[in-house]
């Protein structure tokens, strides 16, 4: 009986200590993770250092010249526009899946919605080459030049040849794939309102556009912070879709219809073809740099929507 | 006008926005999906999966070898990532729900969910492909292991926490040591939940192209060898996209059907089961 006793005890403590190094995993993955890409970019570090390596504009693999200036404006340029065009559109969908779709409806619009999330980053660069960008590049593009290009200082951003593998285009396409993260989450915060509160703005006579605005936005505003900070994440870091239409030019843009190149598109695209340890360290560098960013932005994200004791992400 | 007729206006007019915005995004859906059905469902053919490469530029040919690729992968990437997943999610549900390092790995975890993959990439060149000098099929399953880690783990501390304390009570109370609890217990009332989590994990991997850039790189042959560079669907579809050929971009279409299928039934079943088992 006491052997018995003893026995499950010792197998208590293992199956203990099996599952605490299981979990310890993930942060012993992600310390290791920002030791080896800061190990591999000392070389670049030891080089350019900080501030000269973020402000130069230079990539010049030939004569070992490295700058993340221009991936990094392409890819916070990209990021920026995406969210721009995502915000609203999210917003919009929060809204009318909470408050105007049938009941019956609700979950199968939700899916919907979240089935652009699940469609891999792949298949959006696949659809992206070889359907969307070349309607951008006929159609919706020079239309665009047409109307704006006469204004004086806008004017400037719609000018250069429209081909369709640009700026404007990844930055449609990278919105289309950050959308269900924002609505998906602004949905659930905004289930989250207090029927008494918007049923008190209904009996002092309020519309339902004015109770959404004066009471539903305001009470969730945390949720909508902490989705949109999310969704800046997923776009920094997005790497295939961008890859297909951004044509992968190293250069400060300011034409919309000009191409770019961001970190993760720089990545993909030479990180086997770098013949010089300081080229692969600089490309290490840029990883650093990226992986930097994006975990704090979504640590800040974090604290935004666990603030009110929910978790949603 | 009057001032009520205005606000009538105007929230007729904002709703209608909300309504058009609705509209957009299930236009986009639509329009992504139909076009990867339409271009990918002419070139499927029992050649796709039963032939290899053709020589670049010659006619014929499959993708068999990538479709096999992608399955080994996958499969030791599944290997790796389900046992420490589902341990590592047993360990904050269980032990560490009021710890300080349970709370830690918690957050970290869900970080981790966000991390570019192309990063994770990069991350297994340096600790694994450079040390042994060459790609490899097992750095590709060790890079969507760590992808995949966080996702299981999170699901399954969420779904073991959903099961209800006094069962556990229960089980103590007849003299059961706490990890036989786990296992026969509590493993038995959450196990639609850890699945879930699971197949909602298996179509993250399945379609990430990025990390495996570096790490099982590409081939255009046939192997089984996980030791070698490894071809895989993905991969393939952007090499096959980006390269010059139209019977290439075919095959390409071809793929991105057969992998959008795979991902998207394994989604809608996932969430299918979650509401069927948690619908109250």
């Amino acid at each position: 009986m006491a052997g018995i006793i003893k026995r499950e005890q010792t197998l208590d403590k293992f199956f203990y200590g099996l599952t605490f190094s299981a979990a310890f995993l993930v942060l012993a993955v992600i310390g290791s993770i920002f030791i080896s890409l800061f190990r591999e970019s000392l070389p670049a570090i030891e080089t350019f250092g900080f501030y000269r390596f973020v402000s130069s504009t230079a990539w010049d693999p030939v004569r070992e010249i490295f700058g993340a200036a221009t991936t990094l404006y392409g890819t916070l340029v990209t990021t920026f526009l995406a969210l721009i065009m995502a915000i609203p559109i999210a917003l919009g969908i929060a809204i009318f899946i909470t408050e105007l779709c049938p009941k019956f409806l609700k979950p199968v619009f939700g899916t919907a919605i979240e089935l652009l999330a699940a469609i891999p980053s792949i298949i959006y660069g696949m659809w992206g080459l070889f359907t969307f960008a070349p309607l951008m590049g006929e159609y919706v593009e020079p239309f665009l030049q047409q109307i704006f290009s006469p204004i004086p200082v806008i004017g400037k951003l719609f000018s250069g040849l429209p081909l369709g593998i640009d700026i404007l285009t990844t930055s449609i396409i990278l919105s289309i794939m950050i959308i269900p993260f924002i609505a998906s989450i602004v949905r659930d915060t905004f289930a989250l309102t207090p029927v008494q509160l918007k049923e008190s703005a209904y009996g002092i006579g309020a519309t339902r556009w004015e109770v959404i605005k004066d009471v539903v936005i305001p009470y969730s505003k945390t949720g909508i912070f902490g989705s949109v900070i999310i969704a800046m994440g997923r776009a920094l870091g997005e790497t295939m879709a961008v890859a297909f239409v951004l044509g992968n030019k190293h250069a400060i843009a300011t034409s919309l219809f000009s191409a770019s190149a961001t970190i993760t598109v720089t990545l993909a695209n030479e990180f086997t073809e770098a013949d010089s340890d300081l080229y692969l360290s600089s490309l290490f560098y840029l990883a650093l740099i990226l992986l930097t960013m994006n975990f704090l932005v979504l640590a800040i994200a974090k604290t935004f929507l666990t603030r009110k004791g929910k978790v949603w992400c | 006008m009057t001032e009520i007729a205005k606000r009538k206006l105007i929230n007729s007019g904002a709703l209608c926005l909300a309504c058009f915005a609705a509209a957009i995004g299930l236009f986009w859906l639509i329009f992504i999906l139909s076009d990867v059905l339409r271009h990918g469902i002419a070139y499927i053919n029992p050649s796709l999966f039963c032939k290899t490469a053709a020589p670049p530029g010659m006619d014929g040919g499959g993708l068999k070898h990538a479709f096999v690729g992608q399955l080994l992968i996958t499969f030791f990437a599944l290997l790796i990532g389900i046992p420490l997943g589902i341990l590592g999610g047993t360990y904050l549900a269980e032990y560490g729900r009021y710890q300080r390092i349970g709370r830690l790995i918690s957050t970290i975890s869900d970080i981790m969910i966000s991390v570019p993959s192309i990063v994770i990439g990069t991350f297994v060149y340096a600790i694994f492909v450079k040390p042994i000098g060459h790609f490899s099929g097992f750095a590709g399953s060790v890079a969507l292991a760590i992808i995949m880690i966080p996702v299981v783990l999170r699901t399954t501390e969420d779904m073991i926490s959903l099961v209800p304390w006094e069962i556990r009570e229960a089980a103590f109370a007849l003299g059961a040591p706490y990890y036989k609890v786990i296992l026969q217990v509590v493993y038995r009332g959450a196990a639609t939940g850890i699945f879930t989590g699971i197949l909602l994990a298996i179509a993250r991997i399945a379609g990430e192209t990025a990390p495996l850039l570096f790490t099982s790189f590409n081939n255009m042959f046939f192997t089984t060898n996980m030791n070698e560079p490894m071809p895989s669907l993905t991969v393939t579809i952007y090499q096959y996209a980006m390269g010059p050929y139209d019977d290439w971009h075919e095959m390409a279409w071809a793929a991105s059907f057969s992998i959008t299928l795979f991902i998207l039934t394994l989604t809608i079943l996932g969430r299918l089961m979650i509401r069927w088992k948690y619908k109250n």
